[in-house]
């Protein structure tokens, strides 16, 4: 649903001029998967580090036609979610919606839906912290180097180091990847549970960090594959055993919440708009 | 140690400079600073050979130009001029200051080891010893977590430091035990030379006769070619085959260690070993 359109702002918030700029980031981001693009990072009216890259991406690509969904780790209802819906409301004419299989354009903070997206899809994904490298060296220059010689060894010794002290890799999100073989890649704040939904998918992943002022993409059917050692194989989380207790689903990535009352632990589904759609089954 | 062998390694004409050098340099060096510019000539027209399975010590008092020499060897600096090459690369026909950054990180991975004096350079101190260890590993290519640490072990036994301590971070080590995590990663893809810088200064007496007895071990064991700076002579008579004496920059004497120590001829070599007797 539209929230009608303030005619006071230029179209999509951002002057023509800086979406154009926007644009051909992004088809340069597309023409080298897994590639960061610097790009020159607009003000808006939302501290940087709040989703204003992926802001940025949805504003320069968003048009009449589109239908836009955002969502917050998951969640249609979330207070980031929803204020994003109203900001391009106010700046643009687009139809909102929270139907998953409605949207054009998906921005998203560190979840993929569940449902298997389309090759006429885009999901907008916000990146704080776009450099993999970033936790083995703070010097950008030296990460830009180490991507151009194609030195991964650093981050290869981080999953190692985890093998060594708990037995196995424990990072849960921004599981690093690697994108048709050439560039390690943050996949944003995702649980590594969403890593396979990058691998080969029909739709256009863009991500966008505004505050370090780096997009990145991956085209539909690119090679990503989640760094793992031979004898260490990548493995999701795994709720077995557990279900959604409003839908019942046991195939989803699940939320872990308690009951403030009883103290009861149970699950519920992160993708609020697939556990809906389940329910209506 | 044969010098029919092809050296492992062979340093030709190394010029380092810290500063721009005039045209005024090479007649106006009072030591090995130029009066003109003010440009150092840290290392100033070094050549020398490391064959098979030979020690060769670099002594010579601070600023003599050993340590330069070193980083020069392991690219920590780029060299102003000169040719190195190491038998364990291209079969000793590609000079190793000309390759690409790429090929470099080969070299240093595959073909060199290389221990610090200070451990902070040459150890992630956050990072278990063993991680530490499997670092080289996988810069060389290995993607087998079990081989890695299959050889973590290996090398921490051979360097005599628990096994059951290899998930610790060398930051909680002592300092003779931080140099020999050092060597054991050093050692981990079996490396054509070993390049030991200063290896034994700052440890007490004691800890740097444990230092100085697993290299030997280390020496007979793997029949690798060493490199050892020292501006101690004790160390260089305990280790090395020949030894080469630098002062300001140059080369200033070389020989059989024993040679050396017996026999210097030139007044600086002579007033070390007194210094030494």
């Amino acid at each position: 649903m539209s929230n009608g359109r303030n005619r006071e702002y230029n179209y999509a918030f951002l002057d023509e001029s800086s979406k154009r700029e926007i644009r051909r980031s992004v088809l340069k981001a597309v023409a080298i998967p897994g590639y960061q693009v610097p790009f020159g990072s607009r003000e808006l009216p939302i501290g940087r580090g709040w989703g204003t890259g992926g802001i940025q991406l949805t504003l320069s690509l968003i048009g009449p036609e589109d239908t836009l969904k955002v969502i917050d780790q998951g969640s249609d209802e979330s207070v980031n979610a929803v204020n994003i819906k109203k900001f391009v409301g106010i700046c643009t004419d687009v139809e909102t919606t929270t139907d998953t299989r409605k949207a054009t354009i998906i921005q998203t903070r560190h979840r993929i839906p569940e449902i298997k997206l389309r090759n006429d899809q885009i999901l907008v994904l916000q990146v704080p912290i776009p450099e993999p490298l970033r936790i083995v060296e703070p010097k950008e220059e030296v990460t830009r180097k180490m991507h151009a010689e194609k030195d991964y060894a650093p981050i290869w010794l981080q999953l190692y180091e985890s093998i060594i002290k708990y037995g196995k890799v424990t990072i849960p999100t921004e599981y690093p990847c690697m994108v048709e073989d050439r560039y390690v890649m943050s996949p944003s704040p995702i649980p590594k549970f969403d890593n396979p939904k990058l691998h080969d998918a029909d739709c256009l992943y863009l991500f966008g960090a505004g505050r370090e002022k780096k997009i990145y993409a991956i085209p539909p059917h690119t090679k990503v594959v989640s760094l793992a050692f031979e004898d260490v194989p990548f493995e999701k989380e795994s709720f077995k055993g557990k279900k959604c207790r409003i839908c019942g689903s046991t195939d989803t990535y699940l939320d872990e919440m308690f009951d403030s009352v009883t103290g009861e632990k149970f699950y519920q589904c992160s993708d609020t708009s697939y556990c809906k759609e389940q329910c209506k089954r | 140690m044969s010098r029919n062998e092809k050296p492992v390694l062979q340093v030709k004409n190394l010029f380092v400079r810290y500063g721009e050098g005039c045209p005024e340099c090479a007649t106006h060096l009072e030591k090995n600073r130029c009066t003109v510019c003010g440009t150092v000539w840290a290392a100033n027209d070094i050549s020398l050979e490391v064959f098979p399975g030979e020690v060769l010590g670099i002594v010579g008092e601070s600023g003599s130009g050993k340590s330069t020499l070193m980083q020069s060897l392991y690219f920590d600096i780029e060299p102003t001029s000169g040719q190195a090459y190491l038998n364990g690369y291209k079969d000793g026909e590609a000079d190793i200051w000309q390759v690409s950054a790429a090929e470099k990180r080969d070299i240093k991975n595959n073909v060199m080891g290389m221990v610090y004096q200070n451990p902070i350079r040459g150890l992630r101190m956050n990072y278990s010893a063993a991680s530490n260890i499997a670092e080289k590993i996988i810069a060389a290519g290995s993607r087998n977590a079990g081989q890695m640490t299959a050889r973590a072990e290996e090398l921490l036994q051979a360097v005599e430091i628990l096994t059951s301590r290899m998930g610790e971070a060398p930051k909680n080590f002592s300092g003779g035990m931080q140099q020999r995590v050092q060597i054991s990663k050093a050692l981990a893809n079996n490396p054509s030379i070993l390049l030991l810088d200063e290896v034994t200064t700052g440890l007490d007496l004691s800890v740097q006769a444990k230092v100085l007895d697993l290299i030997r071990k280390i020496k007979n064991q793997y029949g690798i070619s060493i490199l050892l700076v020292s501006h101690d002579l004790a160390v260089i008579r305990m280790l090395a085959d020949r030894t080469i004496v630098m002062l300001d920059g140059k080369i200033i004497e070389s020989g059989l260690t024993d040679q050396i120590l017996e026999d210097p001829q030139h007044a600086y070599t002579q007033q070390l070993v007194h210094s030494l007797l």
